[in-house]
């Protein structure tokens, strides 16, 4: 397949750098303010050190991508909470030329999935979106598998970053300010933290698994959402008393999401530690499935979206 | 895993702090029987603080042909409103079990549980917040009537001292089934004194 890459952050400059391993043919790599277009393949590696070396990823205008020949677009710019965009803008306009899309940005699948899916329902090429819920782990092709019929819950960590400090605060026996501090030393946690913290990058992943549940209906004012911003280290030391720890917990289902700071058993599936994420899928006949792994980073995240990619159909080209 | 059933029996007619009315009285034989139809049962206890109580409380059980098997006496687990909470275990047949209890009530003995309902879950929650300063003996008062639960122990600490920020865990017994409307309160309870709970996560194969 021919990818169009919108978004050269970690994950489009991953996806760019790996695809060839998978077998696909960059076409386009654009970042906010420039391009590199090349119908025949653009040289992946020049963009990415351009890149890298704080130049734009090309010399072509990002307006150019639309214009070239793709049977993929590749949507990892930054989510937007709201109105999604611009990201939503470029999925409609790939599905409106009958294109493919594949996301990483989790803006138009948690807050317009209704819109999305209709867009995709008039176009020839489909929406997929792996790489929005828990990185490398694959968890929306598990639900495909098992069908969402058939799924009742998915509850999880779905955020390293808080992850990362309740498993440092219960080790250390720290207060939060002190480990979030750490984190943001570590590289861990960002600069700003509060989407991370405050519980609204967990629940956008939970608001899409709700809306793979139940087909649509959900976006992020949907969630009831708490953060791990009001835990101090005296309420792990009380959990750590009876066996249990906190985390900070997601749980999607038909009825709604939910996102908060969760007392679970310490030696069980969920108390994952570090930045490590886990998601538990509740099934109808078939008990519980547990999956674990990287939630985040540009290569874990590119798998995801290049493993989608790969499940697309062919498109029936007329042009 | 959060719903390790407690094996504790009470009265739907005493007052716990406003418990379970649930419909309960009607015996369900669970137990085994033994030849002579003796069957074992858990009555809970509150008494004041008092040199000679406890043996005041335990002669009604005798006189009405109940036979002691043991007590537990929470000495350190003094409840909201003062009293020692006591556990006694005896056995006596079926039909004199009513009135082992109502020779303790005329006795004047706080019963707070006896007879056939079983708690059937367990829960802890934490509760984080000014929890001293915003009156904890109320909040667990109101957890209990609110929540349908019986508080049956509490742990807290305060590192920065009361008037600070402080965190409780408090282990409570719940109805069978009844869990998701016991938090539901303790959340709304939570909000209205401005306390973080964290509750524990029911469902699944990890609660």
């Amino acid at each position: 397949m021919k990818l169009a890459v919108l978004g050269a952050g970690d994950v489009g400059r991953s996806v760019a750098t790996l695809a060839g391993d998978y077998g696909h043919e960059v076409v386009a790599l654009a970042d906010s303010s420039s391009a590199a277009v090349d119908p025949d393949g653009i040289p992946v590696d020049d963009a990415v050190s351009r890149k890298e070396g704080g130049d734009g990823v090309g010399t072509a205008d990002p307006e150019e991508v639309f214009e070239t020949e793709y049977d993929v677009l590749v949507e990892a710019t930054p989510t937007t909470l709201g109105d999604a965009e611009p990201g939503f803008g470029h999925v409609t306009r790939a599905l409106e030329a009958d294109r493919h899309v594949v996301l990483a940005n989790k803006g138009p699948v948690a807050e317009r999935y209704d819109e999305l899916r209709a867009l995709e329902a008039e176009s020839a090429g489909s929406v997929r979106f792996e790489a929005t819920v828990g990185g490398a782990i694959p968890v929306l092709s598990t639900i495909e598998d098992c069908t969402p019929q058939a799924v009742t819950a998915v509850r999880g960590v779905l955020n390293g970053t808080a992850n990362f400090i309740l498993t440092r605060m219960a080790a250390e026996g720290l207060d939060y300010e002190h480990v979030l501090a750490e984190a943001q030393d570590l590289g861990v946690a960002e600069a700003d933290p509060t989407f991370d913290v405050d519980g609204t990058d967990a629940a956008l992943k939970f608001v899409i698994l709700a809306n793979v549940l139940a087909d649509g209906g959900f976006s992020l004012e949907d969630a009831t959402v708490e953060g791990i911003e009001d835990v101090p280290g005296s309420a792990l030391e009380l959990a750590a008393e009876d066996g249990r720890t906190i985390r900070l917990i997601g749980e999607a289902t038909r009825d709604g999401v939910r996102v908060g700071p969760r007392l679970v058993p310490e030696n069980g599936a969920l108390a994952v530690t570090g930045t490590r994420n886990i998601v538990q899928i509740e099934t109808r006949h078939a008990g519980s499935l547990h999956s674990s792994g990287r939630g985040a980073g540009g290569p874990e995240t590119a798998t995801a979206v290049l493993s989608d990619v790969g499940r697309l159909p062919d498109l029936e080209r007329d042009d | 895993m959060g719903n390790e059933p407690v094996d504790r029996e009470r009265d739907p007619e005493t007052d716990i702090g406003g418990g379970s009315e649930s419909e309960s009285g009607t015996e369900t034989e669970t137990e085994t029987e033994t030849d002579g139809g003796v069957r074992a049962y858990t009555v809970r206890l509150e008494l004041v603080d008092e040199p000679g109580e406890l043996l005041r409380a335990l002669a009604p059980i005798a006189d009405n042909g109940g036979n002691l098997l043991s007590i537990h006496h929470e000495r350190g687990n003094i409840t909201p409103r003062g009293h020692i909470p006591v556990e006694v275990d005896l056995e006596c047949p079926p039909d004199r079990f009513d009135d082992v209890v109502t020779g303790l009530r005329e006795a004047g003995v706080n019963v707070i549980q006896a007879g056939e309902e079983h708690y059937g879950e367990e829960i802890s929650v934490v509760l984080v917040g000014d929890l001293v300063e915003n009156d904890l003996s109320d909040t667990l008062s109101r957890i209990e009537s609110g929540a349908n639960a019986a508080v049956l122990d509490l742990s807290l600490t305060a590192p920065e001292g009361t008037e600070s920020v402080s965190s409780a865990r408090v282990r409570l017994a719940i109805d069978s089934g009844r869990s998701n409307e016991a938090l539901e309160a303790i959340r709304s309870l939570g909000s209205e004194k401005g306390l973080t709970v964290v509750e524990p996560l029911l469902g699944g194969e990890s609660a």
